[in-house]
């Protein structure tokens, strides 16, 4: 177990966090500090708990019954498992992008609007510019703006990873939760989304899972490996890939693990 | 040695002589059940052909040897279809909709869907006796509100049924990115889960108007019969299936046309229902 990099300015800490799927153990007590504004990874194999962790940070565990989290979230001092506020509050703090694009059966400008409307009530016009807004923090807006009312099922995969990003960004959320966002497109695509992680933490704290470590070498600031349910390693991710400190992560990311 | 990819090779021959066999089997029970769907739609289309006259739509049932249509019994019949469809529908999406988005733990649920099974397979006739029991026998008249009762006890399980299934088959990828933006469960649902459902459900709702639209049994213990076009839904009502049933019956030539053509004008309605019902849902996926 690693001892616990304390960062000075994190927006997010994590302290003796336990997570069950039933009777099935997926993170040990894991603490970690995610900093402010700033990109940090997740890597390990796949079923180290990466995606679990994650979706700890808005409670989207909670959906089903089996799944139990104990231990510490804290966001701004409070602990999010334990909150008493309404988590939809909660949740529209913290955006997520999942693997797979999930476009709402609706049009491109409702896609975007739909979160808004949850929490504002805008005149015509100024949610059209939250709209366009969105769609630009994104760069979707040049490929999309001549077809907003068309659905959002019709564009294609890339497009419809980064509406969803857009969907995420125009509730304006502290924290953007982004659970394998590349796994599905292609490189180009890929290229695309990685320019914008780095755009979009002028703003907001991403939190990043991703098999693939180069990806989490060229985008990300911090980099957490796990493995088997454990924080086996986290740090800046230059020391990460150039100096880990544990043998276990250089085998992972030297590709020699078996 | 001779490679194992040529025509000749045993393993592929064999295959190939048991994937014909099968084929000639399945093609032959393809045949067969069709023969008889088509048989029964041609005799009734060519029976029916010749009754199916304006008058059917604009005359009421005639005594015997008299010029009529079938008016008051397709008035009767929209009516109890329309209020049983009103009243069912309703009942059977909020229902789906527990089971399909609330009902995940617990036994209510299963329990719930067990016995909807049940009543989707009941004999309808079972269902008319039931109405007639608590609601015909206490209240002492046949009336088109009991009709219309019994169909929507028949719609009900149908909508249940095809809404909790069109909901089950909304990917719940949907549903985390609807909560994940802070959305509220109902909102989910009302606002993703049922968009996303939406020709499915719809569907549901025009088969089970379908259904009810041939059902006799269920209306000759509730509705009755009339030989008068009646409005009034507190009062025995004229339906085509009941309608259909006595003529069908009866000795007198011109009723039997007429039982031919109200056979004739549900099957071609249901066969509409069925085309439109698929079209929506064929857009959709």
């Amino acid at each position: 177990m690693a001892t616990v990099l304390e960062l000075e300015k994190p927006k997010v800490r994590v302290r003796g966090l336990d997570f069950h799927y039933g009777r099935f153990q997926a993170l040990k007590n894991v603490s970690l500090d995610i900093a402010e504004k700033k990109v940090t990874a997740f890597i390990g194999p796949s079923g180290c708990g990466k995606s679990t962790l994650l979706r700890v940070f808005n409670r989207m565990f909670e959906l089903y019954p089996e799944q139990r989290a104990k231990g510490e979230v804290l966001m701004d001092g409070e602990n999010l498992l334990t909150s008493k506020r309404d988590v939809s509050l909660i949740r529209a703090k913290i955006g997520m992008v999942f693997q797979k694009a999930t476009p709402f059966p609706m049009s491109i400008y409702d896609n975007i609007a739909f979160g808004v409307r949850l929490f504002e009530r805008l005149p015509k016009g100024q949610m059209d510019e939250r709209v366009e807004w969105a769609l630009q923090k994104a760069a979707l807006w040049s490929e999309v703006k001549d077809k907003l009312n068309q659905s959002g099922a019709s564009l294609s995969g890339g497009q419809q990873q980064r509406l969803c990003i857009a969907r995420g960004v125009a509730v304006k959320p502290e924290v953007l939760l982004l659970d394998e966002p590349c796994s599905a497109l292609d490189p180009i695509s890929t290229a695309r989304i990685e320019e914008l992680i780095e755009e979009l933490k002028d703003d907001y704290t991403v939190v990043i899972v991703t098999h693939n470590m180069q990806q989490a070498a060229r985008c990300s600031d911090y980099t957490a490996y796990m493995y088997l349910g454990d924080l086996v390693e986290f740090g800046e991710t230059d020391q990460i890939f150039l100096k880990p400190r544990e043998q276990a992560t250089e085998d992972y990311i030297t590709g020699r693990f078996g | 040695m001779s490679s194992p990819m040529e025509s000749g090779n045993p393993v592929y021959a064999a295959r190939r002589r048991v994937n014909a066999f099968m084929l000639t089997l399945s093609g032959a029970a393809l045949a067969f059940g069709l023969f008889w769907l088509v048989w029964i739609v041609a005799t009734l289309l060519w029976e029916g052909a010749t009754a199916l006259r304006p008058s059917i739509l604009l005359q009421p049932t005639p005594p015997p040897g008299n010029d009529g249509g079938l008016s008051n019994a397709i008035i009767g019949s929209l009516m109890m279809a329309g209020v049983g469809t009103a009243i069912g529908t309703p009942v059977g999406i909020l229902a789906g909709t527990y089971l399909a988005e609330y009902g995940r733990t617990g036994w209510l649920a299963p329990a719930t869907r067990f016995i909807n099974d049940v009543l989707l397979s009941a004999p309808s006739i079972v269902i008319g006796l039931f109405v007639y029991a608590v609601y015909v026998a206490r209240v002492g008249h046949f009336s088109g509100w009991a009709g219309a009762l019994a169909l929507s006890v028949i719609v009900i399980p149908v909508v249940v049924r095809t809404t909790d299934d069109m909901l089950k088959l909304v990917p719940n990828s949907l549903r985390e990115a609807a909560v994940a933006l802070g959305c509220p469960k109902w909102k989910m649902i009302t606002l993703v889960s049922y968009r996303a459902a939406r020709a499915g459900i719809l569907t549901g709702v025009l088969l089970a108007v379908a259904r009810i639209s041939g059902e006799t049994a269920p209306l000759l213990f509730t509705a009755l019969n009339n030989q008068f076009t009646s409005w009034n839904m507190n009062a025995p009502m004229a339906n085509l299936p009941v309608v259909i049933f006595q003529f069908a019956m009866s000795p007198y030539d011109d009723w039997q046309r007429l039982a031919w053509g109200g056979a004739a004008l549900i099957t071609l309605v249901v066969l509409g229902i069925n085309i439109a019902a698929r079209m929506l849902f064929s857009k959709k996926h």
